[in-house]
């Protein structure tokens, strides 16, 4: 189909509508212009509802969009285009650097003294920053955990696929079947069989960023970035006062970006918890619809709510029901003689498979494996 | 394809030339399209574009495709998404078991020297079964067919993405046969219930339309509409009871189809108004949780006959 041009003038009103919406944080490319000046061709664009539609249509693809879009068309269409342009709301927060954090950062664990050997040397730092508490890192380190991360092998890192791969024994295969009959003339000598390749199930992150947990949020987003870009099947969500998905904030590969997207989208950024309703939110809005359905769903959080504990309770309850298996990760765990003492973690437990601490890399590996364990065992 | 500009219709029906008329035509086939909507398809029929609804589940994305098959007199292809459906699912696979009979006919009756024609034989047209997306593009008729993707959101990334690509182009490549082009583009209906974001780069090929649940005065329409059983008083009632449930915190907020279906179910037992009996009765047709059902029961059945009733206006 040769798509026509449109007419100059409605490309103009299109590039020029588009600026502001731009302005706004909308991300609106030439290709969607070109389609809302075409649209509006066959419009009347002397009436509102025409032009407002013809817009909305074509410029935005989330509910989300709509609340800015509406400002920009106020601001475009009915105060003229010298209004001045809308913002998006800045983040209020950024994420914490170590420095803001409650525990005292750098001293503590220096390389030790037996370094002078040239291996030790260059692998003890890595030891032991594996061990060395979140709460307790350097800038630098959280640079060198990066690389860390980098190497992590996440479940989703195997590449999926919905092909069915050969194997002695499954489902038949006609299609090899005929290949290798032709062969043989015809003859069906061997049959052949193939079978659908494990397939990682989906993996749904939701990491507190209440202040109690500022000292490890910034590494647990980190492993949140790492399981989103590893290619598989991930979801990340921040949990504060209320839920934000961050899962295409995260995607970039660039880390940094990706983290400051992620701060930019979250508002609660080191607020409070209201930990309840905000699983609450995640179950109603995308749990229940199919998302949490057979999924792996891994909760980063210390368990301080400061909502009604039975809430909280109850939604775990339903993400048991919807969930393959339900791992929990709480940095306070690591504490000598930790035992559950926050409401809402003493509430959650008995609906979680797996509890773990995540306070340091090593501890992040071991919750690679337990993810991986359960995602792996997703053949269907 | 391309024609005079003036001359270019679409897909639209005779007689629609704006989206005023459309939205009327749709009324006639029971569709009560809002004007967002209406605009939505006015232009997707006009421009060629596929249009992509997201919304609640049961707030009619999936009538929109069934009407508009009726509205212009085209057959309804409809692929149902899944997690894990693939191309050979969706576009085309080849019959292999015709394909062996056929060797093995071939062999019974020419020898095997003609190796080479049977071969070529094999990857005929008469063995190709096609799947929705092909039976799509190679639909002949005097108009377009509607292509209903529906649930586009279980599917996963690569099929999306294989999706993009027949949407551009509306043509594909079988490495056998060539290249098949739809005459015309159908028209493509695709829906999601937003259980996942839909990757950006597909819904920018797509004109984008999100449907709420309807106002009121709307759904008592639909009801009156869809039910013409359903008295006045008790389409008002049961059209203001639904507009209270979705206010409530359920699981579940029952859609324009839970409310057709409890209207239905009413109408089945005779009903002329709403009373408790009869909400108790039916509860199950409109809310499909025990616990939203449990939560309603004991949030108190009178107080939403009561509320219902304030709202239907007596």
């Amino acid at each position: 189909m040769a798509e026509e041009e449109p007419a100059p003038r409605m490309v103009a009103a299109a590039v020029a509508f588009g600026r502001v919406l731009r302005g706004a944080g909308l991300s609106v490319g030439t290709e969607r212009l070109v389609g809302f000046a075409r649209a509006l061709e066959e419009l009347d664009v002397g009436r509102r509802e025409d032009v407002y539609w013809a817009g909305r249509v074509t410029l935005t693809s989330r509910p989300e969009d709509v609340e800015v879009y509406d400002r920009a068309f106020e601001v475009f269409w009915e105060r003229g285009a010298e209004g001045a342009p809308p913002r998006r709301r800045e983040a209020e927060l950024r994420i914490p650097e170590p420095e803001d954090s409650v525990m005292p950062a750098k001293e503590t664990v220096e390389p030790d003294e037996r370094g002078e050997e040239a291996v030790g040397l260059r692998y003890s730092p890595v030891e032991v920053l594996r061990k060395k508490d979140f709460a307790l890192y350097s800038p630098e380190e959280f640079a060198e955990l990066q690389r860390l991360l980098a190497d992590l092998r996440l479940s989703g890192a195997l590449r999926r696929t919905r092909r069915l791969e050969p194997a002695r024994r499954g489902r038949h295969d006609p299609r090899r079947t005929m290949r290798s009959a032709m062969r043989t003339g015809g003859e069906t000598v061997r049959h052949r069989f193939r079978r659908a390749k494990d397939q990682p199930r989906r993996v749904v992150l939701l990491c507190d960023v209440s202040g109690s947990m500022a000292p490890y949020s910034r590494a647990l987003l980190r492993f949140l970035h790492a399981g989103v870009i590893s290619g598989g099947r991930f979801e990340a969500f921040s949990v504060g006062t209320r839920l934000t998905r961050i899962t295409r904030e995260l995607s970039t590969r660039d880390p940094d970006r990706a983290l400051r997207q992620a701060a930019g989208a979250v508002r609660d950024l080191s607020g409070g918890t209201r930990l309840g309703d905000a699983l609450k939110e995640f179950v109603d809005r995308w749990g229940q619809r199919g998302m949490a359905r057979g999924a792996v769903v891994v909760i980063l959080s210390d368990g301080w709510d400061r909502g009604d504990v039975a809430v909280l309770a109850e939604q775990m309850r339903r993400i048991r029901r919807l969930a393959y298996r339900v791992i929990w990760v709480n940095p306070l765990k690591a504490a000598p003689g930790y035992r559950p003492l926050a409401a809402g973690m003493a509430a959650a437990l008995p609906y979680v498979d797996v509890f773990l601490s995540g306070h340091n890399f090593e501890s992040l590996e071991e919750l690679a494996r337990a993810v991986a364990a359960a995602a792996e065992n997703g053949r269907r | 394809m391309s024609e005079p500009r003036d001359g270019r219709r679409g897909a639209l029906p005779p007689g629609v030339s704006s989206a005023g008329d459309l939205r009327e035509l749709l009324r006639r086939f029971d569709y009560l399209a809002d004007e967002g909507l209406a605009i939505a398809i006015f232009l997707a029929l006009r421009l060629g574009r596929p249009l992509f609804l997201e919304g609640e589940a049961g707030v009619g994305k999936t009538e929109v495709a069934k009407v508009l098959s009726r509205m212009l007199e085209t057959p309804l292809i409809r692929l149902q998404c899944y997690e894990g459906i693939d191309v050979y699912q969706a576009l085309y696979e080849w019959d292999y078991a015709r394909q062996l009979l056929h060797i093995r006919a071939a062999e019974a009756f020419g020898g095997a020297e003609d190796r080479e024609r049977v071969e070529r034989d094999l990857y005929n047209r008469e063995f190709l079964i096609s799947r929705p997306l092909l039976q799509a593009l190679e639909h002949k008729g005097p108009s377009p067919p509607v292509l209903l993707i529906d649930e586009v959101d279980r599917s996963d990334d690569e099929f999306e993405a294989f999706l993009l690509e027949i949407l551009s182009d509306f043509a594909v490549t079988i490495p056998e046969l060539g290249t098949i082009r739809a005459e015309r583009p159908p028209v493509a209906v695709l829906t999601s219930n937003r259980t996942r974001e839909v990757h950006d780069a597909l819904k920018r090929r797509c004109l984008y339309h999100y449907i709420e649940h309807p106002s009121f005065e709307r759904e008592v329409e639909i009801v009156r509409l869809r039910v013409p059983e359903a008295e006045e008083r008790l389409a008002r009632q049961v059209a203001a009871a639904v507009q209270r449930l979705r206010e409530m915190d359920l699981y579940k907020p029952p859609g324009v189809a839970e409310t057709l279906d409890w209207t239905e179910a009413l109408v089945a037992l005779g009903a002329k108004e709403l009373d408790e009996r009869l909400v108790r009765a039916t509860l199950g047709s409109v809310l499909k949780y025990h616990e939203d059902q449990q939560r309603v029961t004991a949030s108190g059945l009178e107080e939403l006959l009561a509320g219902a009733g304030r709202m239907a206006g007596g």
